[in-house]
């Protein structure tokens, strides 16, 4: 359960705040797909990172599973970050030295986990993908949807409860978008709970919930269904600075 | 095994850049190459100077005309006493002595028939032999018996018998020694040289018939052979004390080979100190070296690095990853180092047998262990950089 109280994140620019986020308040349920949208700059990225504890409030209060996150140490965060989280990024973030397996086995390597299991997992990740057989490929020798299902893989091997993704198709064909929104959703169906930013509909509308941010404010929530009135309300806005 | 997971994801990021990598070692290895050869090398000095020493005898005491360490008023340099054969017999007297032979030398054309050379003469007694274990290889050494007598007998060093008498037996034979006719009565066999003066081509002579024709009236210096080792000390006390009551004054100089040794093993001793020092300021700026490369890579995986801290690798382990690059680009650099000083100490050895230079087992180890260590002090700045940075902004690229 993630719950966000007045949740606020400003950055200092020289000595100019950015108000990246402002007073968020905010539930997401165990379980829950939501759609994360809004323009760019609208404070999406910054409140992924919160959320996934990446990050930490400047005021506000944000609450995992009861606990609040802004009392966490470094090292605390961390050990949630591995346990709790899983992140899937738009630049898929592989390390190119490393195989498929290896970059899979990466939130791993360090840990106590036994070789034996260690590598049961990651095959077990790499086939839920689809990937069992590109095991000991490099990532440049993947394309760009397989490297993202690796990257899905990776972030899924630990068994965490939400999983995070920023643009996860925004460097992708729509074919290959399409196979990763479908690995999403089954994910979703195992019961992790699944947060997407995104700027495209097809991507928002497999959502139970979208939430629009608008200036680091949470300006219109709605149904995954009404991704009509979302783009609507987004059109809008973005038009709004010319009209004013 | 967390300590050898950490080592292989560093030696992965290492091998992927191998010239990068390779140059940055270089440092390392001429710093760690530096210390084995420089070490080998006066290690090999000190080796060659004891041995040369010791071959002279350990229990010895040399007793020189006129003092070195001045301790009265300078400008007027007093005219040492002779020293005289009845010096040399009345040291030999002293509890702590065992022998004492006193030695006359200069130089002297020798011929037999056609041939002659210039040699080394030294004018001595039997006792010589002795204190110096000399070899007889024919015949035998100046007889035993009164050391003011001048028989006009000879006993030749090795290459000055072969180049006189080719092929054939001197002994017995009569040599012409300056203005002297002189009887062989032995041949040494060969000795080498030793601190400088090659004893296979000199003639030995009675100390008496040496200082004759040779025309002097101190002798060059008395060779005392202690009685024992332990005895060294009192033995040069005893002799000092004797010769001044016997002159008046002390005007001698009374030194131990193991007195001279210990100077030159000091001289090689700074010499080392120096060296190291050296080596030690080329494995920092080899340190500086690795510092740099390891900030390139921290830099340029910016990105890796906030993958690791987002997928949940903690700030230390972090930190565990650069220092293992650090210490392993130091280990390999410190590896090809010994290789490559090794090999060119051998190649030394070669083009210079007479040297038996060696490292230093001591030396060894320490240049590996610095070479390490200074790999891991430098790598630390890179590494808390690394862990310093914000995973936000590190998987941003920032
Ligand atoms: N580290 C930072 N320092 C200063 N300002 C920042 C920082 N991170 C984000 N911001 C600012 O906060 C605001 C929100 O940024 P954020 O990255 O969350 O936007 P976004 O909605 O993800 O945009 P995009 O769709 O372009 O990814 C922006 O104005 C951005 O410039
Ligand atoms: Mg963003």
């Amino acid at each position: 359960m993630i719950e966000l109280a007045e949740v606020s994140r400003t950055f200092l620019v020289g000595d100019r705040p950015v108000y990246a986020l402002r007073e968020i308040t905010e539930t997401f349920a165990e379980g829950e797909h939501v759609a994360i949208m809004g323009a760019s700059g609208s404070g999406k990225s910054t409140l992924l990172n919160l959320i996934g504890c990446l990050d930490r409030p400047t005021s506000g209060t944000y609450r995992l599973d009861g606990r609040s996150v802004g009392d966490l140490s470094q090292s605390e965060l961390t050990q949630v970050r591995r346990h709790k989280i899983g992140f899937v990024f738009q630049s898929f973030h592989l390390i190119p030295r490393l195989t498929a397996a290896e970059n899979v086995e990466l939130p791993m390597i360090f840990g106590d986990i036994p070789r034996r299991e260690r590598r049961e997992r990651v095959s077990a990740a790499l086939a839920a993908v689809g990937l069992a057989e590109r095991a000991t490929h490099l990532p440049d020798q993947l394309s760009g949807g397989e490297r993202q299902r690796a990257a899905l893989a990776r972030s899924t091997v630990m068994g965490p409860s939400i999983l995070l993704a920023d643009e996860p198709t925004g460097n992708l064909d729509s074919a290959s978008g399409r196979v990763v929104l479908d690995l999403l959703d089954r994910m979703h169906g195992d019961g992790l709970t699944v947060i997407v930013v995104t700027h495209d509909a097809k991507v928002a509308q497999r959502a139970e919930r979208i939430v629009v941010l608008f200036d680091g404010k949470v300006v219109e929530r709605a149904a995954g269904g009404r991704i009509a009135d979302v783009m609507a309300v987004l059109a809008a806005a973005d038009e709004g600075p010319e009209e004013g | 095994m967390r300590v050898r997971k950490t080592f292989r994801f560093a030696l992965g990021a290492l091998t992927r850049h191998g010239l990068r990598t390779g140059l940055s070692l270089l440092g390392v290895t001429i710093g760690v190459a530096a210390v084995i050869v420089l070490t080998a090398l006066t290690d090999g000095a000190r080796s060659y100077v004891v041995e040369q020493f010791s071959s002279l005898g350990t229990n010895l005491v040399v007793v020189l005309p006129g003092r070195t360490e001045t301790t009265g008023f300078p400008g007027v340099p007093s005219i040492p006493n002779d020293l005289t054969i009845a010096d040399a017999e009345a040291i030999a007297l002293l509890p702590a002595v065992k022998r004492a032979a006193p030695v006359a030398m200069g130089t002297e054309t020798v011929s037999f028939g056609e041939r002659s050379r210039q040699v080394a003469i030294i004018g001595t007694t039997a006792d010589y032999a002795l204190a110096r274990q000399v070899e007889i290889a024919r015949g035998e050494f100046l007889p035993r018996g009164d050391a003011d007598r001048g028989a006009p007998v000879c006993v030749l060093g090795h290459v000055a018998a072969r180049e006189l008498f080719p092929g054939e037996n001197p002994v017995g034979r009569v040599v012409r020694v300056g203005g002297w006719r002189m009887r062989v009565l032995g041949v040494l066999s060969r000795q080498g040289t030793k601190i400088g003066l090659n004893l296979d081509e000199t003639i030995y002579v009675p100390v008496a018939t040496g200082m004759q024709m040779l025309n002097r009236s101190s002798l060059f210096r008395i060779l005392v052979e202690a009685q024992a080792y332990a005895d060294l000390a009192t033995a040069r006390e005893s002799i000092r004390r004797l010769v001044t009551e016997r002159h008046g004054e002390e005007d001698v100089t009374v030194i131990t080979q193991d007195a001279v040794l210990s100077t030159f093993s000091a001289i090689l001793n700074t010499l080392t100190i120096v060296l190291a020092a050296i080596a030690a300021i080329s494995l920092t700026v080899a340190g500086i070296g690795i510092m740099n490369v390891m900030l390139v890579s921290v830099s340029e995986r910016t990105r890796e690095i906030g993958l690791l801290r987002a997928v949940g690798v903690h700030r230390s382990q972090v930190m565990a990853v650069f220092l293992a690059e650090a210490a392993l680009l130091s280990a390999a650099g410190a590896l090809l180092g010994l290789l490559a000083g090794y090999l060119l100490v051998r190649l030394m050895v070669g083009l210079f047998p007479a040297l038996p230079a060696a490292p230093p087992p001591w030396a060894v180890a320490a240049a590996f262990g610095m070479a390490v260590l200074v790999g891991v002090v430098f790598g630390l700045l890179p590494a808390r950089r690394a862990t310093r940075l914000d995973p936000v902004a590190a998987l941003a690229g920032r």
